[in-house]
């Protein structure tokens, strides 16, 4: 009877684990353990006995439930709606905004593409520094990327709770100063000593990639990918018509393939840019779980908002208020006489830390500079 | 059966003396738990009888205010046994959750040259999860380790060996046992994933938001005084409510917190003129009472007349 138990559970586990459930043998060996516990054993309490002791996440609930439906053979007994990740058919079109950029450039009659006459009085690796973003050549464009591997990005860290032993440390070590006296005959001898221990600070980037912010967005993510070893932890988000966290695909990808997919996957919708939208989804949705313990925010777009700007300036200040420091970087602000008067950029002005230009090398070696020195209190002028 | 959750006496003698968290049954788990106030639906009552009778965790997850970490006060309740807790932070570590050596004691030790062993019981202060595991229970303690989602995530290390064999190593006075299995609820808000390893060493129970019927039960159990109607009117409010987006929808605890206002001010109705001034008890953002306390007021009021 035990035998044909655990059979019937290694079968169910099997195609829990076929269907994505992470069950190890030691769940087989509870979930086993608790079929024979439940009296009487009817199907209600066959299905919350397995439950308790195979799942042990919450969205690993609805896949359990389908496959228990199915595995006893009455899809109708535990109804529960599956539900379902948003799918894009496949007429979704492969149009990108770099796509088009791509081509533009691919065309040698392009006139952007020549290069202006002041340019060659200043050297090679200035012009690289200055160039923006946009104006430049795919030759440029895989020299700045070589470039920006050399860039450290060492966010300013801040003091966590936790202890370790240091020479000149604020604070005693007794625990270290007990076992020293114990040597010494009763005489602390020495004053060990002991101070926080330093934590990093997470990042959080929220990047627009509609339009012409996608080339920006992707030399920045870029410019964070060579960085996610070391700095940790950092999540990303990026949006056009809605938001979507690409953390994970950018874990497991290229940078540039990750993007791809975010970009097709939200050119579908079309349409201007909500960025009212999209920061209020990161506020109601994500903000609780990322933007904490002290997290620094960089919001990289342009401000055009097709929606209400003083619902973007609500947005910016709820995000504001969770964050330590938030940075807006907008790739206009290096253009020569830009002046923040888009309705939307105007309106999030008044909410933000920091507001800096990400248009070329320099921008970006300024950020990291600038980043590297945010002070500790919240709101305080950088030095 | 007469269902008095205010009474002072949980269970009957009889009961009691049957009321031990290893060998209770669901039926009998189920209506303890219901004497003692507390509402839960079959698969939160399974989950607990198999999480005492296995000796397992029991890890909880749901929005705030569902009942979790009054889940933990009420199994205290019932098996008449401490409630050891501890409330999880941000650079909780070992010394305010497990042990600190005296540190004092020990110098002062040194210093009058007696030359005894400085790691001996005596000089052990004892945090929550030692004393959970401490063999001088008579029965096993409840061990409440609250929104863990708060600690570190270097914390939960700490909890493995704790939850997977109910003992603490302490390198100076070896691994200590528990005589007493603590019955162990872990809560969570779920404001960050809390590691695998330390949930599969758990039964695991996500809590969702109740129906409108066992919400009404709650609420009766809680606020027995309120009128039968105006709390079946109080829970079709907040069930509506929650339905709305907001930036914290009410959990339980507030409905219970808003019935028991409701009572005190003496509401014999639920309109405009006493929800309004009363939305600071269910909603805990400027944003969400401007929004509630808008037109969107008299959609929702009128949701409870049905």
């Amino acid at each position: 009877m035990r035998d044909a138990l655990v059979a019937d559970v290694v079968g169910f586990a099997r195609s829990l684990r076929a269907a994505g459930l992470p069950i190890g043998i030691d769940q087989i060996a509870r979930c086993t353990e608790a079929l024979a516990l439940i009296d009487p054993p009817s199907r209600r309490n066959a299905y919350l006995a397995a439950r308790a002791t195979l799942v042990y996440r919450q969205p690993d609930l609805a896949v359990f439930d389908r496959e228990f439906a199915r595995w006893l053979g009455d899809p109708t007994a535990e109804p529960q709606p599956m539900p379902r990740a948003p799918r894009h058919g496949p007429k979704a079109s492969n149009y990108t905004a770099l796509v088009a950029y791509m081509a533009q450039r691919a065309n040698p009659s392009d006139p952007e593409a020549d290069v202006p006459e002041q340019r060659k009085a200043a050297s090679a690796t200035e012009l690289l520094h200055s160039c923006d973003f946009a104006d430049c050549t795919d030759d440029e464009r895989r020299a700045l990327a070589r470039a920006m591997r050399e860039l450290r990005l060492d966010v300013a860290r801040r003091t966590s709770r936790r202890f370790q032993p240091a020479h000149a440390g604020d604070r005693l070590d007794l625990p270290r100063i007990v076992r020293d006296a114990a040597k010494h005959g009763g005489v602390p001898a020495q004053l060990a000593r002991r101070r926080a221990k330093i934590k990093s600070r997470p990042l959080i980037v929220i990047a627009d990639i509609s339009g012409s912010m996608e080339l920006y967005a992707r030399l920045l993510l870029q410019f964070l990918h060579g960085l996610e070893h070391r700095h940790r932890p950092t999540e990303v988000f990026v949006f056009g018509t809605r938001l979507t966290r690409i953390t994970h695909e950018l874990a497991l990808r290229d940078p540039d393939e990750a993007l791809d997919r975010a970009a097709r996957a939200i050119s579908d919708y079309g349409g201007g840019t909500r960025i009212a939208d999209s920061l209020h989804e990161l506020n109601r949705r994500y903000a609780r779980r990322f933007v904490k313990g002290g997290a620094v925010v960089l919001i990289l777009s342009d401000g055009w908002e097709t929606g209400d700007p003083a619902a973007l300036a609500a947005e910016v200040a709820k995000l504001h208020a969770r964050a330590h420091r938030l940075v807006w970087l907008n790739p206009l602000l290096g253009r020569e006489g830009y002046e923040p008067r888009v309705r939307g950029m105007a309106a999030a002005l008044a909410h933000i830390d920091d507001f800096l230009p990400i248009h070329n090398l320099n921008a970006l070696e300024q950020l990291a500079r600038h980043l590297s020195k945010l002070p500790r209190r919240k709101g305080a002028l950088v030095s | 059966m007469t269902l008095d959750p205010r009474a002072p006496e949980v269970g009957t003698d009889d009961d009691r003396a049957r009321l031990e968290s290893r060998t209770i049954d669901r039926d009998q788990l189920a209506r303890a738990l219901e004497r003692a106030g507390y509402i839960a639906d079959d698969a939160l009552v399974m989950t607990l009888f198999l999480a005492l009778r296995m000796e397992r965790g029991l890890f909880v997850e749901g929005a705030p205010g569902v009942g979790k970490t009054l889940l933990a006060v009420t199994l205290a309740e019932i098996f008449e046994t401490p409630l050891i807790r501890l409330q999880c932070y941000e650079g909780l570590d070992l010394a305010n959750a497990a042990y600190e050596w005296n540190y004092p004691r020990q110098l002062l030790e040194v210093q009058a040259g007696r030359g005894g062993d400085l790691y001996r019981d005596e000089f052990l202060l004892r945090r929550p999860l030692l004393q959970a595991i401490d063999a001088s229970h008579a029965r096993a303690p409840v061990l409440l380790v609250d929104e863990i989602d708060r600690a570190d995530e270097e914390f939960e290390a700490y909890l493995l060996e704790l939850l997977g064999d109910f003992q603490i190593t302490i390198p100076e006075l070896g691994t200590l046992r528990a005589k007493h299995r603590p019955i162990a609820i872990l809560t969570s808000n779920r404001t960050r994933e809390v590691h695998d390893a330390l949930k599969r060493r758990c039964l695991y129970h996500w809590i969702e938001y109740p129906s409108a019927e066992r919400e009404v039960a709650i609420v009766r159990a809680r606020v027995p005084e309120l009128d039968a109607v105006l709390c079946t009117r109080v829970v079709a409010f907040v069930q509506a409510l929650r339905k709305v987006e907001l930036a914290k929808p009410p959990g339980v605890a507030e409905t219970v917190d808003w019935a028991t206002a409701l009572h005190h001010l003496g509401a014999t109705r639920l309109d405009a003129a006493i929800a309004r001034p009363t939305l600071g008890l269910l909603l805990k953002y400027v944003d969400d009472v401007e929004r509630a306390g808008g037109p969107l007021l008299d959609d929702l009021l009128g949701a409870t007349d049905a």
